[in-house]
């Protein structure tokens, strides 16, 4: 699917769901779809600077795609992440780069995106961008 | 006292976030406004607004009266033996900015100590550590115990030859612990040491008498004090004061200006205040002492201190939950964390269900390291807060737990 449908699928997941509660609710149960990244990367060099919770970023390629996976210490982080790689995982790095990612503040949560410090997600988004410029580019070479 | 009927001078806590009624506890990071203060505010604009101090014109004098006379205002507020020791600036960080940088410049050396303690807020952390680079000097602090009180019996070893100035909280933001300050500026005084007080947060819950307490310097924000933000005020005793070198140049703190023969810099408090003041802030921020003068800190201090302990013995009982910050002398602050549980993950629940709490090191970094610990979730009261509004935080962090464990 592409990131476009999938981002669809998410809003549509969501926009079912009313309630305030219930949709942290289904956030917190995503958190446990996020794939793991690896406890040995859980090091200083993969962790994305955040002032609150902490996000842990690894990115690998397979057959042309960039394959994400990460950790947070914060569970509704841990869901948001998780939302944020079922969209932009297996997917080319053009796609990703190019990806505007408007699903978040379509389902209400673009307050976690803002630049209040307070959580990683911003800088993530942007190292996942950035490590799909890099392996675009070394495989290039 | 009825603070129910005061909440109403406060428009803003009518309203609903997310559809709930909005339950403000974040006043540790700043105060609402009452109506007096926004309408100060308003009509310094609608009628008497322009440039001060330099002016012939009627507006001009009226604007030049009325600021000075909230210049009286403070000090009288703060208890201080002169008007002319009361200065104004942007707020706490600026104060302690001016004061590290211009008493750091006059009076620091090389090899020398600031002293600060463990339990501080980072703008009377980091102004020291600038100071202390330019001009090679250390700085050094008083540890904390695990309750959030300073550990008073390192303090006489502390207070060294070496060290210049101490510079401490009166009521830490993040722990809520009061400083016994009094005590702490005598001894620093039987050593001839300054020391500079961050009040920022404790001027909004108790009263302040800057010539009982005998401190050299005195920091805080109108806006933690119910007036607007970018105003806040510096106290210094006039003999450091008219020791240091200025802060900032530029028009109003000069008396001649030369671009051959030199400049020659004005008498205080203007020699620190140089540019246009904040005068309509100014403005607001006597309204604001005029709102809390009529309802008495004394009156304050009480409500509030009542309203901590029943937040206390209610949040007690949550399961899992640990207080950061138990001192036995504390006002305001209620910082918790709870095991298993990201405090960022409970704030942004509480959230969602119109509460506004803070989360995280609080600017207080340090005070996180010593607990171990990456953040709390504060809540922080004022008068205009109330029991119910503490019910319902206790609800929401028991729903919060439920979604979370």
């Amino acid at each position: 699917m592409s990131i476009q449908e999938i981002e669809n699928q998410i809003i549509e997941e969501f926009e079912q769901i009313e309630d305030w509660m219930e949709r942290y609710n289904y956030i917190i149960e995503l958190a446990n779809g996020l794939p793991l990244i690896d406890e040995n990367y859980k090091t200083k060099q993969y962790l994305i600077s955040g002032c609150q919770s902490q996000v842990w970023l690894f990115a690998s390629y397979e057959n042309g795609k960039v394959i994400y996976k990460a950790d947070s210490d914060a569970i509704i982080t841990k869901g948001i992440v998780a939302l944020l790689i079922r969209v932009l995982s297996n997917q080319t790095p053009d796609d990703i780069i190019n990806a505007k990612l408007d699903f978040v503040d379509k389902i209400g949560l673009k307050e976690h995106l803002s630049p209040t410090r307070s959580n990683g997600l911003v800088s993530m988004i942007n190292q996942m961008k950035l490590y799909a410029l890099a392996l675009k580019q070394s495989l290039s070479k | 006292m009825d603070f129910n009927k005061i909440r109403k001078d406060f428009k803003i806590l009518e309203r609903k976030v997310y559809n709930r009624p909005l339950v403000y506890l974040d006043n540790a990071a700043t105060t609402q406004k009452p109506q007096v203060v926004i309408d100060r505010i308003v009509t310094y604009y609608e009628n008497e607004n322009a440039n001060i101090h330099r002016g012939v014109h009627y507006l001009s004098q009226i604007s030049t009266v009325a600021f000075e006379a909230v210049r009286e205002k403070v000090m009288t507020f703060l208890n201080a033996a002169n008007n002319f020791e009361i200065i104004f600036t942007r707020g706490t960080t600026e104060s302690i900015n001016l004061v590290a940088t211009s008493f750091g410049e006059r009076f620091l050396n090389a090899g020398d100590t600031v002293l600060l303690t463990q339990m501080e807020h980072h703008s009377n952390i980091v102004p020291w550590q600038m100071a202390c680079k330019r001009k090679n000097a250390f700085v050094k602090f008083i540890p904390i115990d695990e309750a959030g009180n300073l550990l008073l019996a390192d303090l006489d070893k502390l207070l060294d030859d070496q060290v210049k100035i101490l510079a401490l909280t009166h009521l830490s933001n993040a722990l809520g612990t009061i400083n016994p300050i009094k005590e702490i500026i005598a001894k620093a005084h039987q050593k001839n040491i300054p020391v500079l007080i961050d009040g920022a947060q404790a001027v909004a819950h108790m009263k302040v008498d800057v010539q009982d307490l005998d401190c050299d310097f005195y920091c805080f924000s109108g806006h933690k004090l119910y007036a607007p933000m970018g105003i806040g005020v510096l106290y210094g005793k006039e003999k450091w004061l008219n020791e240091m070198p200025p802060y900032q140049g530029g028009g109003e703190m000069i008396k001649t200006v030369s671009l051959t023969e030199g400049t020659t810099y004005n008498d205080l408090p203007f020699k620190f205040e140089a540019g246009t003041p904040n005068v309509s802030d100014v403005m607001g921020l006597d309204a604001a002492i005029d709102y809390v003068n009529n309802i008495g800190l004394d009156t304050i201090g009480k409500y509030e201190n009542d309203l901590l302990a029943y937040a206390t013995q209610k949040l007690a009982t949550i399961k899992g939950l640990k207080f950061i910050g138990t001192a036995s002398q504390k006002a305001s602050v209620l910082s918790f964390i709870i095991e298993g549980i990201h405090p960022y993950d409970i704030g942004s629940i509480l959230d969602k269900l119109g509460i506004a709490v803070r989360t995280g090191h609080h600017c207080a970094q340090p005070v996180m390291d010593r607990y171990g610990i990456s953040g709390t979730v504060r809540a922080s009261f004022a008068f205009y807060n109330t029991k119910e509004e503490v019910d319902t935080l206790f609800n929401a962090i028991n729903t919060a737990v439920g979604m979370l464990l």
